[in-house]
Formats: structure tokens, sequence, C-alpha cells
């Protein structure tokens, strides 16, 4: 084991990921010399040199779409999206393109790009750098969407989307960039656990809370806390928002009864909606109470002086699962 | 030579186009363009007669099953038979092709099955060939979207060092579209070896040329970086001697070229399109006066090669072709329901799975063995 950051992990993951293929190669806007803005590919145009660590123009569509033919001529291009909110001039020919090409051929041309995407808030930066689009991405066929949450699954998530022979969008929370972890460096891929499957990252037995990227170190908090009020949560961490492993969370959800579901993404339309509506369907039986959604409202994101009042908090959190366990909360007395 | 080299742009030349046959049939004077095609002999050039005969006929007999039903829709190349053919016969086996929806004479040349290619346009499938295969993508149909997978790939010729190229095609409405200006920032940042082949055919459905550009829209690629030449479109070896220049620049290191192949859209935008709601029929009159396979059969008579014999030879190929398309596409048999879920993703994926299984349960509910076809017509 090794301790490290969680952008150590995901420059490890890049380093290994190259070392273990030629085909794959990097493209971004400022990853050479700069190292990225986050500094995650640090050293490694020093290291692998300017063709396999490319510094683009500043054409998001173009990097996609350049990279869709690198795939069609055997590469493994990984992207990276500066800023969530950047990724919207690529959005077309990531639906239109990546998401379809095999399909499109019938299974003849394979997309085995991974596009990395820093996501949410909780940095203070000004707008177009906090988002969290992850559901435009969970709601397109084709694609698979991964948020990781700790340095080691950083690590290894990142080498399994990159031997993916589908295209893999990695969300990482860049809030999280500074934690540390101990990571196995030496681990197979092998003996990893399934890049789709969900992990229950702390067992309880009163209510089940799933979240994923950046708020499962805040879940955790939450757990925590309410152990203090003799509340036991279990919290999922989903991993993988496309598609959901759903087996963990039924299974949780046929001892706790009780399902809240946290994200920084808005809720309309979300992935918690998606979660809650499977869940009702897959576990009806089973639910004491209705699922409770607890996630940044539907805003454009604010000003950083006002994302704390934005972002689901331990707090908030554990409003949603006073709600969810009948304990008095903020909507007492609500109804509807 | 007419070629936009970023330093000789005098407005005066930018509505030139450069020829090496006129629209009736004679040779024109121009020993830089013809130094492309010195080695084209006559015979070859009846080679590429026929190419536009049957892929003429192609487009008429697929015209003719969307009227009657048994094609959803088709987009017609009428008029364009010399754009595609020039550029396409000049590539080698291993360049690879980017196209839109309107080349189906490119995959034709290339080599794709005629049957499997209306395939697409019966609503069969979304790929009629297999890429990798003929070494040309699918159609797009996003307008634009496939300069820039070109670009991709020329950019991965020049990593594995090879002397292949890519060429991509595209319309003049396509070039008001961003991807295809980054495409070509890309192109001439990387120094790819690419050929952006621009087919401005004056119209966009139902705009015209004018609403994309005030210049002759090769004039832009210098500005990009990009040398460029705008050529008759309907002369295929005005065309060739193009894009042979443009290749011998990719394959010698030189990057990027750009080729604007002046010609006309002579049929709708697709079947569902009505051209006579906005354009002038003397237009298209002025423009059935330089057909592409008129001119070229003109001057195969004149040198003797076209003969009887020949031009009967060149019916019955495309007769041949015209049958084997129909019987093709008539004896289709439609995808069974559970194709829907095909090839969605290339590894097992649970959400589609389990979709799938359920449709197949409920399927499996009207009766063992019952190929159930949807209720939508």
């Amino acid at each position: 084991m090794t301790t490290m950051t969680f952008s150590q992990a995901i420059n490890a993951g890049l380093r290994q990921a190259m070392d273990d293929d030629p085909k794959v190669l990097l493209m971004g806007e400022d990853i050479g010399k700069l190292g990225g803005v986050f500094r995650i590919t640090n050293g490694l145009q020093k290291d692998f040199g300017a063709h396999r660590v490319i510094d683009t123009p500043l054409a998001e569509s173009a990097i996609v779409g350049t990279a869709v033919g690198l795939a069609y001529r055997g590469y493994r291009p990984v992207c990276e999206i500066q800023f969530d909110g950047f990724i919207y001039p690529g959005f077309d020919q990531i639906v239109c393109q990546v998401a379809k090409l095999h399909y499109r051929t019938g299974g003849a041309v394979k997309m085995p790009l991974t596009i990395r995407v820093p996501f949410g808030g909780g940095i203070g930066s000004p707008e177009h750098h906090s988002e969290s689009p992850e559901a435009y991405f969970t709601h397109t066929s084709g694609l698979r969407v991964i948020a990781v949450s700790n340095p080691q699954d950083a690590y290894t998530m990142l080498r399994q989307a990159i031997a993916c022979d589908d295209p893999v969008l990695y969300f990482e929370p860049k809030r999280r960039y500074h934690s540390k972890g101990d990571v196995d460096l030496g681990a197979s891929l092998g003996d990893a656990p399934a890049m789709e499957s969900a992990a229950v990252v702390r067992p309880g037995a009163d209510a089940t809370l799933v979240t994923y990227g950046p708020l499962v170190a805040t879940a955790l908090d939450a757990a925590t806390a309410a152990q203090d009020e003799g509340i036991s949560l279990e919290v999922i961490d989903l991993r993988s928002l496309a598609p959901v492993d759903y087996a963990p969370i039924e299974a949780s959800l046929r001892r706790t009864g009780r399902l809240v579901i946290t994200h920084e993404a808005g809720l309309t339309g979300g992935l918690g909606a998606e979660i809650a509506a499977q869940l009702t369907e897959r576990c009806f039986d089973y639910l004491e109470t209705a699922p409770v959604r607890v996630t940044g409202f539907d805003v454009p994101y604010p000003p950083s002086k006002m994302e704390k009042y934005h972002l689901p908090d331990l707090d908030r959190i554990l409003d949603g699962v006073d709600r969810a366990l009948g304990r008095p909360n903020s909507l007492t007395g609500l109804e509807g | 030579m007419n070629a936009y080299d970023g330093e000789s742009l005098d407005p005066a030349d930018w509505h030139a186009v450069e020829q090496l046959i006129t629209a009736d049939g004679t040779p024109v004077d121009n020993p830089e363009l013809a130094g492309w095609v010195g080695d084209v002999t006559d015979y070859e050039l009846a080679d590429l007669y026929e190419d536009m005969v049957v892929i003429r006929r192609i487009d008429t007999e697929a015209t003719a099953l969307q009227r009657q039903g048994e094609l959803a829709l088709w987009p017609p190349l009428l008029g364009q038979e010399a754009a595609q053919v020039g550029s396409v016969r000049a590539l080698r086996q291993d360049d690879f092709v980017f196209p839109s929806y309107r080349e189906n004479g490119v995959a034709y040349c290339r080599g794709a099955n005629v049957a499997d290619m209306m395939a697409v346009w019966r609503g069969n499938t979304n790929s009629g060939w297999d890429p990798h295969g003929i070494n040309v993508a699918t159609p797009q149909i996003i307008i634009g979207a496939q300069t820039l997978h070109a670009v991709g790939y020329a950019m991965g010729i020049t990593f594995d060092g090879t002397d292949s190229a890519a060429i991509t095609y595209f319309g003049d409405g396509a070039t008001s579209q961003g991807d295809v200006n980054e495409a070509m920032v890309f192109a001439a940042s990387f120094q790819a070896p690419v050929v952006f082949f621009c087919q401005n055919n004056h119209w966009a459905i139902s705009e015209p040329v004018g609403v994309q550009a005030h210049i002759p829209i090769a004039a832009r690629a210098p500005g990009f970086g990009i040398p460029s030449r705008r050529v008759d479109g309907n002369d295929v070896l005005a065309v060739m001697a193009a894009t042979r220049w443009a290749l011998d620049r990719a394959r010698r290191g030189g990057g990027p070229s750009y080729i604007e192949a002046v010609t006309y859209r002579m049929g709708p935008h697709t079947t569902a399109d009505d051209p006579t709601r906005y354009r002038d029929p003397n237009e298209l009159e002025d423009w059935a006066q330089r057909d592409p396979i008129e001119r070229l059969g003109t001057l195969l008579e004149t040198r003797g090669v076209l003969t009887e014999d020949r031009a009967a030879a060149v019916a019955a190929k495309a007769d041949a072709v015209a049958r084997e398309l129909r019987a093709g596409v008539i004896n289709r048999p439609d995808p069974g329901p559970l194709d829907v879920f095909a090839n969605v993703y290339a590894t097992p994926n649970a959400a589609v799975d389990r979709q799938r299984d359920r449709y197949a349960r409920y399927l499996a509910g009207f009766g063992a063995g019952t190929e159930t076809e949807g209720s939508l017509s």
C-alpha cells in the first residue's frame, strides 16, 4: 500500500495504463508541460512524449471528435475536459458519436474512449467550474458513467475505464483531489471489484444512504454523526452511475426499508430520481416510507459565496435521514 | 495554378474554377493540374465513365424504390457523380474515408454491397457496410461531425508513421458548422494527413450557398493555414487531379489540404424534399448543361474509346447493379424485435440486458416462437 492523494492516484492510474498499452494516449487542454490545471497529468508528457500526452487547441468538440477518429484507427484516447462546465461544446460528439458508433456500426467499430471530467463544487470557483452534469450522460445509452470517491477507486477504476471497450465518462470530484488514502498500486485489474459494482462503504441497519463522488465522504461523516444519536446508517457508494448496480441497494433496502439518496446535482431529472423510481419498483413491499432525495437545488450553480447553501452537507443529509425515519425534521407538518 | 495558397488571394480569381474538361467535352489546357493525371489513359477514363453511369443508375433505382415504398428515404446524389468518383478513385485502399450520408457513390466505388448500402435507407440498420472492411466510416448524418473523425484518424496515421491519408466529405452547408472549423484548426495544428473535400452543390436543403458564405468556400481554408483548390466538381478528371494533389501533400508530410468541388444537387435534398418550393427551374436547366457524365461521354466518343459496344457494356453493368440492388432491398427480411438491443455496448451491460430479458418475456406471452412484430407500421 502507498499513501497518496486523490490526484496522485489518478496520475498513477494514467501512467500505469500508458505503460500497459502503447495505444493509450491523453488529449486535453494544458495537460502537457503544465500537467493540467489540476496537475493530474503532471510529468506524463515528459515521460511519454508529446505524441502521447497531447496539448490540443481549445475546442472540446474537436478533442472528443478527433478522439473518435483515433479510436477508429485503433487508439484508446483519454480526453481531459478541463472543467465540468466546459463539456457542453463536446456534448454533440459525445452523445451523437461516441455513445452511438458501436450500435450504429452493428458492433464493427468500438469506441474505447475515456473522458475524464473534474466535477462538482466546493472549491470556491467562478461560474462553469463547479457543475455536476452527470445525468445528461447517464440518460444517454451507449455511455458508461462512473464517479470515483477515493484514491484507490480513482486509480483502479481509471485503469478499468481505459481498458474497457465501451466509452466511459470518468467523473472525478475536484474538491477531493487533495484528500489522501492508501492505494495498492500493484493490484491486478482481475482481482478488483467490477467497474459496474456499487460498494457498501459502511454497514448499517436503520436506513440506506446512497451517494457517489464527492458526497461519499460527507455521507460517511453524516453516518458517524447519526451514530451518536443511535441511528445506524448503511452508506452505499454507487461508483458506477450507468449502469447502476442495484443489487446491493436492494439487499440493503430489504433490511432497512428506508432510502435516502444524495447528490450535488439538482433534483429534477437527477440520478436520484431514477434510483428512487427503480428501488420503488423493485422493493415497494419492503419500503417503510417514500424515498428521500437530498440534492442541490434546481438553480444554476450559484456564486461561490452561496455554494455552501446549495450543496448538500452533513446537516441537510441528516435532515433527510430524519424524514426517512419519520423523526422530526424540517418538513414536519407540511403536506405534499 | 489556381490554388488558394494564402498569398495570392486576388478577389478577381475567387470565382474561377479549375477544369480539365469543359462542359461540352473539350479538353482544357491546364498543365499544372493535368500533371497530376498524366498517367490516366483513355481506357481508365472510360472506367470512370462507367462508375458514374452505374452510380447514376443506383441513384435512380433508389429514388424509384423510395417512391414505391421500399425505402423510407433516399438522399439523391444526382449531378454529383464526378465529384464523388474523381475523388474516391484517387485514393488507395489503405486510405480512410469519412463521408456524409450523400456519398453513396463513394461507398460503391470502395466496394460496398449495394443492397446492404440500401438497408440503411430502408430502416433495417444504421450501417450499410463494415467500416473496417472497406475503410469507409458509416454515413454521418450530423452535419460536419465526421470531419473531426477524419482529422483524429489522420493524427493516428501520423503517430503510426505510415503514408496513408484520411479524406472527409461534406457539403457547403456543413462549412458553417463549428465542427468543420474546429477540424481545420486541429488539422493545421497537428499537420494531419487529411483531405477536406467539400462538395459545394449549391444547396443546403433550401438554403443557397450564399447563406453560408460570402466568398468562395475554398478561400476560407488558407485562413486556417490549409492550402485549397477550387475545381469544377462536374469534371471528373479535374477532381481526380486535385485529390491526387492533396493526397500527395498528405503522404509527403505536407499536412492537410482543402478542395472545393463546385457541383450542383440536381435532385431534392432527400426524397422528402420539394425543391420546386425554393429553386428557380432556370438554374436547374443551366446546370443540366454542365452534366458530368455527358461531357466525359462526349470526350470519350471523340477519342473513339466509348464505342457502341463499350456503351452497351456500361449500360448492361448498370442494369445488373440495379437488379442486384432492387432484389436485395425487396427480399431483405425485417430485423427481429430483440435486435433493437444488439450492440448498444461492446461489453455486457446489466441495464440493457435487464430490459431485453423483460421484453423477451413480454413477447413470449404471445406464444412460443412467435416472431412478434411491433404494432407501429
